[in-house]
C-alpha cells in the first residue's frame, strides 16, 4: 500500500505535470474547469464540512467575488484583479450579515438564510443597472498589458489556479492542527457540548463562515478572470452552490482532500455526460446531481474518502489470505 | 378602488401561501425539520391537478382531491424511504435529503414538462364577480376560501383531536410518547403525508387562477420559508396570519415599486426577521 506521504506527492506530480502531459485543449479545459470546482468546493468545506453549518447558498459569495473584477474594469478601467480585494471585502461583509444573527439559532436557520439570501441577490443584481441588470458584465475583450491576465492559452490559468489551490489546502491544514479546527469539530459534533467546554462557538462559527466567504469569492474572482464574462445566474444561480456541495460532499465534507477526490471525479463524468447528451442534456445532469446528492445524504453522509477508509483495512486483510 | 383591487388579490393569494406553509411549519414543529423540497411539492400538486384535468376532465373538487391524496402519499413515501433515516444522522446529511430531493423533483419536472409556462384549461369556476367597484375571479375567491378554511382545520386538527394530541406528543418527547403507547413512526409519518398534502392542494388551488413552469418550486419553498419564520416556526395559525400578511405585502409592492420587486421585498423582509424577532410572532425562539 501506498504510504499517504508518497500519494501526496504522486498527487501533486500529477497535479503539475497534467497539463504538460495532456496538452490538447480539451483537456485543458477540464483541468481548469476541476481545479475552479475544487478551490469553490474546498473554500465551502471550511464552514459546511469542518463547521457542519451547511451552506446552500455559497453563489452569494461566488458572485460577489465574480462581479467586482469586471465592475471596477467597467466603471475606472481597473485591471480585474483590482477587485479581488474589494470582493473579498465584501463577502465577509455578508457573512456578517448572515452569520452575526442565525449563528444564535440552530443550523437549519442558518441554511435557510443562505439560500433566501443567494436568491435576493441575485434578482438584485439582474435588476441592478450599475452591474448591467439581466445582461451582465464583460471584461477586457483583448489584454491591454499582463496585468489584465487575458492569456489565449489556457495554461497559465491552471497554474494560477493550482496555486491558489495550494494556498487554499494548506490554510485548511494549518486549521486542522491547531485549537480552531479542535473547536469547528467539537461544535460539529455537538454544539450544546462544545459550549458547556468553553468554545466560544458563536465566534467560531463566524470566523469560518468568514474565511469559507473570502475564498468563495476569490473563486468566484478567477472564474470571472478566465471568462472574462458574468451575469446574474452564472454568479448568483443556484447551481453555483449545488456544485459546491455536490463536490465537496461526494469526496467527503470535513476532509481535507474530500472536496479535491470529489472534484476529480465529478468534472470528468460531467464533461463525458454533456458530450454524451449534447447541449440538452444539463436538464438530465441536474436530475443526476439531486439522485447523487439524496444517495449521500441516505447512505454515505461521510462521502467515498469515509467509504474508502472503511472498506480498505477489508480490502488489504482480504488480499493477506 | 384599484387599491382595494390590489390589496384582496394579495389576501386571496396570501391565503393560499399560508396553506402549503402551514405544512412546513407543522414538520418544524413536529421535528425540528427543515424541507427545501416543500416548494416542489407545491409544484407538483400544480402538474397533478394539471394532468387530471387534462386526461380525466375532472371537475375542481376532483382535481383538489387527487393533487392532496397523491402528494400526502408522496409525502409518507418520503419519509418512509428518506428523512426517517437521516433524521438522527448529521446535519449534513439533513439538509442534503431534502434539497437534493428537491433538485430531483424540479429537474425531472422540467424535463417530463418542459419549462414552458402552462395554465389550468377553462374549468366550472370561470367568470368574475363584480363588488362594489372591484373584481373578483370566482377562481379565485374559492381558493381563497378553501384555503382558509383549510389551514384552519389544520390547526383543529392539532389542538383538539386525539390525533393532534398524539401528534404533538411525539413533537413533545419522542420517548415519553412511546411510553404512552404511540408510535412515533407513524404519527411522523402522518405528519409527513399532511404536510405535502397541503402543499399538493394548495398547488391545485393556485393553479386554478395563475400560470406556472417547474421553476416555481424555488419561489414558493422561499416563499414558505418567509411565511413560517414570520409566523413563528411550529405554528399553524401563526403561518395563517403571515401567510396573509405577506400575499398582502408581495401585491402592495408590485402595485407600488413593480413587479420584479415583490420578491426583493418579500425576501429583503426575511433577512430583516433573522435580525430582528428570529422566533416570529407567534413562535418561541
Amino acid at each position: 500500500m501506498l504510504s499517504p506521504r508518497v500519494g501526496l506527492c504522486l498527487l501533486g506530480a500529477g497535479l503539475l505535470l497534467y497539463p504538460l502531459i495532456l496538452s490538447g485543449p480539451f483537456y485543458r479545459d477540464i483541468g481548469v474547469t476541476f481545479l475552479l470546482a475544487a478551490i469553490s468546493a474546498s473554500a465551502w468545506n471550511i464552514v459546511g464540512g469542518y463547521a457542519g453549518q451547511v451552506s446552500v447558498g455559497h453563489s452569494m459569495f461566488f458572485g460577489l467575488g465574480a462581479y467586482m473584477p469586471l465592475l471596477v474594469y467597467t466603471l475606472w478601467g481597473w485591471p480585474p484583479i483590482a477587485g479581488i480585494p474589494i470582493g473579498i471585502a465584501l463577502a465577509i461583509g455578508l457573512a456578517a450579515v448572515i452569520g452575526l444573527p442565525t449563528f444564535r439559532l440552530t443550523g437549519h436557520y442558518f441554511s435557510m438564510a443562505t439560500i433566501a439570501v443567494a436568491e435576493l441577490i441575485r434578482i438584485l443584481f439582474g435588476t441592478w443597472d450599475l452591474v448591467g441588470a439581466a445582461i451582465g458584465l464583460q471584461g477586457p475583450a483583448v489584454g491591454r498589458g499582463w496585468w489584465d491576465l487575458t492569456f489565449r492559452n489556457e495554461l497559465p490559468y491552471y497554474y494560477i489556479f493550482l496555486a491558489v489551490l495550494a494556498v487554499l489546502l494548506l490554510t485548511t491544514a494549518a486549521i486542522e492542527r491547531r485549537r480552531f479546527g479542535f473547536y469547528l469539530r467539537a461544535i460539529k459534533a455537538s454544539e450544546r457540548a462544545a459550549k458547556s467546554l468553553g468554545v466560544p462557538v458563536r465566534q467560531t462559527k463566524m470566523k469560518a463562515l468568514a474565511l469559507s466567504a473570502a475564498f468563495t469569492s476569490v473563486a468566484g474572482s478567477l472564474y470571472v478572470i478566465k471568462t472574462g464574462f458574468i451575469d446574474p445566474d452564472s454568479g448568483f444561480g443556484i447551481l453555483i452552490s449545488v456544485q459546491m456541495l455536490i463536490v465537496a460532499a461526494l469526496g467527503g465534507a470535513g476532509t481535507l482532500f474530500g472536496p479535491l477526490i470529489g472534484a476529480l471525479i465529478l468534472i470528468p463524468s460531467q464533461t463525458v455526460t454533456n458530450s454524451l447528451f449534447g447541449g440538452g442534456g444539463s436538464g438530465l445532469t441536474y436530475i443526476l446531481y439531486g439522485g447523487i446528492i439524496v444517495l449521500i445524504a441516505r447512505f454515505e453522509p461521510g462521502g467515498l474518502l469515509d467509504l474508502w477508509y472503511r472498506l480498505a483495512p477489508k480490502l488489504r486483510k482480504r488480499a493477506h489470505v | 378602488m384599484v387599491v382595494v383591487q390590489v390589496i384582496v388579490g394579495g389576501l386571496l393569494l396570501g391565503a393560499i401561501y399560508a396553506l402549503f406553509s402551514s405544512g412546513l411549519t407543522l414538520i418544524w414543529g413536529m421535528m425540528n425539520f427543515i424541507n427545501f423540497a416543500h416548494g416542489e411539492f407545491v409544484m407538483l400538486g400544480m402538474y397533478v391537478a394539471f394532468l387530471v384535468v387534462v386526461w380525466l376532465h375532472g371537475g375542481p373538487a376532483v382535481f383538489g382531491l387527487a393533487a392532496a391524496l397523491a402528494l400526502f402519499v408522496l409525502g409518507v413515501g418520503v419519509y418512509a424511504s428518506l428523512i426517517r433515516h437521516v433524521i438522527r444522522g448529521p446535519m449534513l446529511s439533513q439538509i442534503l435529503s431534502t434539497f437534493g430531493l428537491a433538485l430531483l423533483l424540479r429537474y425531472t419536472a422540467f424535463w417530463i414538462f418542459s419549462a414552458n409556462f402552462v395554465s389550468l384549461p377553462q374549468t366550472s369556476l370561470a367568470g368574475t364577480l363584480k363588488l362594489g367597484g372591484i373584481f373578483l375571479p370566482i377562481a379565485q375567491l374559492v381558493a381563497g376560501a378553501v384555503a382558509i378554511v383549510l389551514t384552519l382545520a389544520l390547526h383543529l386538527l392539532l389542538t383538539r383531536t386525539t390525533i393532534g394530541s398524539r401528534l404533538l406528543a411525539v413533537a413533545e418527547d419522542r420517548a415519553a410518547a412511546m411510553l404512552m403507547g404511540i408510535r412515533p413512526d407513524r404519527m411522523q409519518a402522518l405528519a409527513w403525508g399532511l404536510s405535502a398534502g397541503a402543499a399538493g392542494i394548495a398547488g391545485a388551488l393556485m393553479a386554478t387562477s395563475y400560470p406556472w413552469s417547474p421553476s416555481v418550486g424555488e419561489t414558493f419553498g422561499l416563499i414558505a420559508f418567509v411565511v413560517v419564520a414570520l409566523g413563528g416556526f411550529g405554528s399553524v395559525i401563526g403561518s395563517l396570519y403571515a401567510g396573509l400578511i405577506i400575499g398582502l405585502i408581495q401585491a402592495v409592492s408590485a402595485f407600488y415599486l413593480g413587479a420584479i420587486y415583490k420578491d426583493i421585498v418579500v425576501y429583503g423582509l426575511f433577512v430583516a426577521l433573522l435580525w430582528l424577532r428570529p422566533q416570529g410572532l407567534m413562535g418561541k425562539a
